[in-house]
């Protein structure tokens, strides 16, 4: 099934065009890698599908981005950003309890039940594996985490609201290589239930958990394919010249 | 020779940094000179919590506690009004202001900041005390009351700039981590920018409320100036300052009257340095 259809996407920032005519889908339940050198448009791409770039006033946009056949701008913008969940860079745990940060999310949609919060809060945990080593602390502050598991928090949370997509803006940049593999290893279980789109500057872990790959470069699309297929015999010399590690 | 030009350099600057601490301390310390003759003939207690204030009397009664709750009432009150209001107005220009009103909105109340006291307190007494005094139907207008609004507005440029430089130094991510997870602009204020920035907000409340307690020339014409203790809002009252500025310039020089104006001083001159570091306490905290 089609989760995104994108179609003539073009983005500009003020007068600089971030993106050129993208043309792309996304399958339900794959995990979309996006990979790229910096200013390739990449991260402008992820922050389109959950509209988070209307923030910015100098933002405009042609083409259409349709969620199930649905244009998004069409979609009330809570909805949409609840139904497409997103993790950030950088771990961001609210100054609260472990479970007080899962059960932000949930709450904000006005559930006050004690039971439903906690078996919710219990439930995303496990998803994003973190529900073995919190589940005798849940009451600590969420900053005594480290960084692997403040960032497995932070995908509990965005899981905790019930998404369908779940956009990852390069979320191991700040992690060690351990906390990294379980970060991944939550991502590949996740695709069963979620898409994914990924977002990464690591082109080994595009290698890894990637079903498809997309090769932004300078706001373009330049090449999307199956995973093996970009990395072993990419039909762009660009692409070739990227994943081997020639510039970027 | 550059080593030389370093060091006088150097030194010169110390000077200017050391000046402002050593400016205050000087003042304080005159202030503890003039005004501590005054215990001499009535004692501390006696000065701050006697309920009747007749400096010219025989023999003078200086009790100050009357002028104490006047500062207070009419500063509760002001800050009753200013908080609220100042801190919404700081929200809409940071948070959801267009670009234009945010300009306007921002030189409004710079403009607000730059109107002296006692063209505040003019308007006041021809605007607002006839007017208190027929929607409460009062016998006078000069009221507590009258004090506290004129004041909020004297209070609410600290706390609406002060508050809007809180809420821009709140991460961007925060409210990014907030949308995204689905909630509503609202939402995202109340439950994460505000929070987030309550020790800068607080902070510009204490400096709003600092600017309020000191002020004078307004609340003189407008709070009524009378001496005695207060019982509602709705009756006239006399500050700490407006004492001072109303009677120094009739007190004998080394009369026991002039000394306890000094003394006023001396009381004034805690209570804001009070507010202010624990202000700074605040702001600190947020870095």
């Amino acid at each position: 099934m089609v989760k995104f259809e994108i179609h003539d996407l073009n983005i500009w920032f003020a007068s600089t065009q971030a993106l050129k005519q993208v043309n792309l889908e996304i399958q339900a339940n794959e995990i979309l890698s996006v990979i790229g050198p910096s200013n390739s448009g990449k991260t402008t791409f992820l922050r389109t599908l959950n509209r988070l770039n209307d923030l910015n006033a100098r933002f405009r946009m042609t083409g259409a981005v349709e969620l199930e056949r649905q244009d998004i701008r069409g979609i009330n913008i809570e909805d949409l950003r609840r139904r497409i969940g997103m993790v950030f860079a950088l771990p961001l745990p609210l100054p609260l309890s472990i479970f007080e940060n899962v059960a932000y999310g949930i709450r904000v949609y006005g559930e006050k039940r004690k039971k439903v919060l906690g078996h919710k809060v219990e439930e995303a945990l496990q998803q994003a594996y973190l529900w073995e080593e919190v589940k005798d602390r849940l009451d600590e502050s969420a900053f005594k985490l480290s960084g692997g598991q403040q960032q497995r928090l932070c995908i509990a949370r965005t899981l905790a609201v019930g998404p369908e997509v779940i956009l990852f803006d390069e979320p191991c940049s700040g992690l060690d290589p351990i906390s990294t593999a379980k970060v991944e290893d939550a991502m590949i279980k996740l695709k069963e239930k979620y898409t994914i789109v990924l977002v990464t500057n690591n082109v080994k872990q595009a290698a890894r958990v990637g079903d498809r790959t997309a090769f932004f470069l300078s706001g373009e699309l330049i090449e999307l394919d199956k995973t093996e297929k970009i990395f072993t015999a990419p039909c762009d010399k660009r692409t070739d010249g990227y994943v081997r590690g020639e510039f970027g | 020779m550059r080593k030389l030009k370093e060091f006088i350099i150097e030194k010169l600057i110390l000077i200017c940094g050391l000046a402002s601490i050593f400016f205050v301390v000087l003042i304080f310390l005159f202030l503890l000179k003039e005004g501590l003759a005054v215990f001499k003939t009535v004692g501390p207690f006696k000065f701050l919590f006697g309920k009747s204030w007749y400096p010219i009397s025989e023999p003078a009664q200086l009790g100050i506690l009357p002028l104490i709750f006047g500062s207070l009432l009419v500063t509760l009150g002001a800050a009753i009004i200013s908080i609220p209001v100042g801190v919404g107005c700081a929200v809409y220009i940071a948070e959801i202001a267009p670009a234009k009103i945010k300009e306007i909105l921002k030189a409004g109340i710079e403009l607000l900041a730059a109107i002296p006291s006692v063209v505040l307190g003019f308007v006041g007494m021809i605007t607002l005390v006839p007017l208190v005094k027929s929607v409460f139907h009062l016998p006078t207008g000069l009221t507590a009351l009258s004090g506290s609004i004129m004041l909020a507005f004297m209070a609410m440029p600290t706390i609406v700039s002060v508050a809007e430089d809180a809420l821009y130094s709140v991460p961007k991510t925060y409210k990014e981590g907030a949308l995204a997870l689905g909630a509503t602009h609202w939402q995202t204020i109340w439950r994460v920018m505000l929070p987030a920035s309550s020790s800068g907000i607080l902070a510009a409340v204490m400096l709003g409320i600092g600017r309020v307690i000191g002020e004078t020339m307004a609340v003189m014409m407008i709070t009524g100036n009378a001496a005695v203790m207060p019982n509602s809002i709705l009756v006239p009252v006399r500050t700490l300052t407006a004492t001072i500025a109303a009677e120094m310039g009739e007190a004998v020089v080394g009369s026991e009257h002039y000394f306890a104006l000094f003394a006023i001083g001396i009381v004034l001159f805690i209570i804001s340095f009070a507010i202010n570091v624990t202000a700074d306490l605040f702001l600190h905290k947020r870095q």
